[in-house]
């Protein structure tokens, strides 16, 4: 008779922290408590189930079960001509992240465009003490991890990530395009991407966050985002998701806004197998407008889910959120989108429209629109349509040449346009429109006028 | 001459309820048909038939087109081969521009015959010639395909489409409806202009007065899914005269002349 023995497999907890202690020697000594604190809180919330209310729809059991391991630096860095996949044009301001490691290197790039005064584009992990007061008093500071099991799970890890700030009365005129490229290892491995973009009073800027990854990996990128936007200040921001078909992806997004401030924000989902967007703007001051665009294509058995929660916390400000969701195969969408408006917020006019496009029988798509509204004088409404694509529409198409394939092309990107047309970056907007066609079953049509 | 449109003992209907009951018809290059009848008579359902919309299903009988069996056609395939259908009631379609939609439909159509697609400067050239002979405002071209027209306008859109697309076998399904009697003129003179001796045209009509502006070489009326009575012009005059009540106690006798014909 023969004993086998076998090493006990670690538990997921276990795993955990054996990397949160490892990597607790590499942090910032600043950071130790806040860290701690995180990495604590997770341990109290764990992963969410769908009991949860706000993950009803959305299940991460498959990421709670993948023993994932903190992404170490890959053997080999990406080449500076991989990124030219992700990069919008030479003219951007570019930070580059390869699993969750800031990399000076393909950062600089061929000819790195030089900064002009007044704008901080730094790592997170060595900004200089110049900027640590700023950073002590705004990181973490928006994104609250005490309900958020993710963002506890980010803050455990902070370690790295981009700061930028843009000093008082600063215009940036090209836009800062901050990449965070997975490269998988043999086992799977997480990354914890973290920004902090504080744009101070009379300020204005574009900031992309691009986070992708190859086909074919099983990774995970949980992503925290933390935007401050100050008084008559502005920020177009984009967050663009290009990650593999295998890869996990939550990316939280906390805006705060001062008075008068103008936020578009643009979110485009174009990858993933398993992906949620989770935005929660605070309108902290009178006068502020708040965009909020969404575009997804999703087609196998794909599931992106966007999460909006908007508070009108003061008066006389404006909210939009439109979101656009392609559905296709058996894929799933989810849309929840929360405006909470409080007490003494008059005259807040919030619009909230969410539409889906089912291209099968077996697509799903799931909206959940929810008003609190504790205020009078306010002007809250919302729309949620899921549809498919109108049957005569391609035959009068059809009527006029073009072919069937051709004709759904049209108007499933007709459909996603609503909102791309809102994108005001033209590269981006180019950009997005030619990978959008490309997700497009067919995609053969040349791009007209 | 070989007849360009011939349809033998066509028998249609949708979801189930035939409404084509043996319509025969044969229409030759050159010729202006005109078909009219009442309400419910048949006669959008001949033209959609025609144009192979799909909600249609076709029970009986042929059509062939140049020759060649038009039911086999994809409905894109019929366009390519210079059948064109101006809607009764044209689509709306929010997103797509009328200019970018005309140039995927001509490059397409073009593409089929054998010949290069238009460069833009050619093809703007080419849309705005077209556009002024049916008297359509350019800056339509730059809104979405027939979001927010007019009636009148979305009717001079479809025949300025036609004019682009410069069919052998154009079909008016109820076009005049809607128009007022200038649009209807201009419409009328954008057709006319078209004519030629390798062209057809099918007036899909309920009244005879746009017909005064383009002249049918041969009247058809359509009753109860068949072809009552056909005529010359004058047959249009009569019946706007006489009305549909008065062809309805020959119908038994039109009926089987066309039985005989087949």
């Amino acid at each position: 008779m023969t004993t086998m023995t076998t090493m006990p497999e670690m538990s997921a907890t276990d795993l955990l922290a054996t990397d949160f202690e490892r990597q607790s020697g590499a942090a910032r000594a600043s950071l130790t408590t806040l860290r701690r604190g995180a990495f604590d809180r997770f341990g109290q919330l764990g992963y969410p189930t769908t009991r949860n209310e706000q993950w009803k729809y959305t299940s991460v059991k498959p990421i709670a079960e993948a023993a994932l391991r903190l992404a170490d630096a890959p053997l080999t860095p990406p080449h500076q001509r991989e990124l030219a996949e992700y990069v919008f044009s030479d003219d951007e301001h570019r930070l580059v992240f390869v699993n969750g490691r800031f990399d000076p290197a393909l950062s600089a790039g061929a000819a790195p465009l030089p900064l002009p005064r007044g704008v901080h584009l730094e790592s997170l992990a060595d900004a200089p003490a110049g900027n640590a007061a700023t950073i002590q008093s705004h990181l973490a500071r928006h994104a609250d991890y005490d309900d958020a099991a993710f963002v506890a799970l980010n803050t455990a890890f902070l370690h790295d990530g981009a700061f930028i700030r843009i000093e008082r009365g600063v215009v940036v005129e090209k836009p800062i395009h901050l990449l965070f490229i997975t490269r998988p290892g043999d086992a799977p491995g997480v990354v914890h991407p973290r920004v902090l973009i504080i744009v101070e009073d009379d300020a204005s800027a574009t900031v992309i966050e691009t986070y992708a990854g190859p086909d074919g990996s099983k990774y995970f990128t949980n992503a925290v985002a933390e935007v401050v936007v100050g008084e008559r200040s502005s920020i177009d921001h984009y967050r663009i998701g290009r990650e593999g078909d295998g890869a996990f992806h939550i990316g939280r997004i906390n805006l705060h806004q001062l008075r008068s401030s103008s936020v578009t924000l643009h979110v485009a989902t174009l990858g993933g197998a398993l992906v949620r967007n989770e935005i929660n703007a605070v309108i902290d001051a009178e006068g502020c407008n708040c965009d909020l665009y969404g575009v997804y294509a999703a087609s196998g058995t794909q599931h992106v889910d966007n999460h909006l929660r908007v508070d009108h916390l003061k008066p006389r400000c404006n909210s939009r959120e439109l979101f656009k969701g392609i559905l296709d195969g058996h894929a799933t969408g989810v849309f929840r989108g929360r405006i909470f408006v409080a007490q003494g917020a008059h005259k807040t006019d919030a619009k909230q429209t969410s539409r889906s496009l089912l291209l099968s029988d077996t697509a799903r798509a799931r909206s959940a629109p929810q008003l609190e509204i504790f205020a009078d004088d306010v002007k809250c409404t919302h729309g949620a349509t899921i549809g498919q694509l109108d049957e005569d529409a391609i035959f009068y198409m059809q009527a006029r040449g073009i072919s069937r394939d051709d004709a759904r092309d049209m108007l499933i990107f007709a459909f996603a346009n609503e909102a791309l047309a809102q994108i005001r970056h033209q590269p981006i907007r180019a950009r997005l429109e030619a990978l959008l066609w490309e997700r497009l079953p067919h995609g053969s049509l040349a791009r007209g006028p | 001459m070989a007849p360009l449109l011939q349809i033998t003992n066509l028998h249609a209907g949708i979801d189930g309820v035939e409404i084509l009951r043996g319509v025969n018809l044969t229409v030759n290059p050159g010729e202006v048909h005109s078909i009219m009848g009442p309400n419910g008579s048949g006669k959008s359902t001949l033209a959609r038939v025609l144009a192979g919309q799909k909600s249609y299903q076709v029970t009986q009988g042929s059509i062939l087109y140049n020759g060649r069996d038009l039911l086999e056609m994809e409905p894109d395939e019929r366009a390519g081969e210079g059948v064109f259908l101006a809607f009764q009631y044209p689509l709306e379609i929010p997103g797509v521009s009328t200019k970018y939609f005309i140039k995927a439909a001509l490059n397409a159509i073009r593409k089929r015959r054998g010949l290069e697609e238009l460069d833009a400067f050619e093809f703007l050239t080419f849309v705005k010639e077209r556009a002024k002979l049916v008297d359509l405002d350019m800056a339509l071209l730059d809104r979405n395909v027939n979001e927010g027209f007019s009636g009148g306008e979305k009717k001079r859109a479809e025949i300025f489409q036609m004019a682009v697309l410069e069919p052998r076998l154009a079909i008016l399904d109820e076009t005049d409806s809607g128009l007022d009697i200038d649009a209807l003129k201009t419409v009328a003179e954008g057709v006319n202009m078209l004519r030629g001796p390798e062209r057809a045209t099918i007036i899909v009509t309920h009244y005879q007065r746009l017909l005064n502006y383009i002249v049918p070489d041969f009247v058809h009326v359509l009753m109860g899914g068949r072809i009552v009575k056909s005529g010359g012009k004058e047959l249009a005059l009569a019946l706007e005269e006489k009305g549909y009540a008065w062809t309805e106690n020959k119908a038994d006798a039109t009926v089987n002349v066309a039985t005989v014909n087949v």
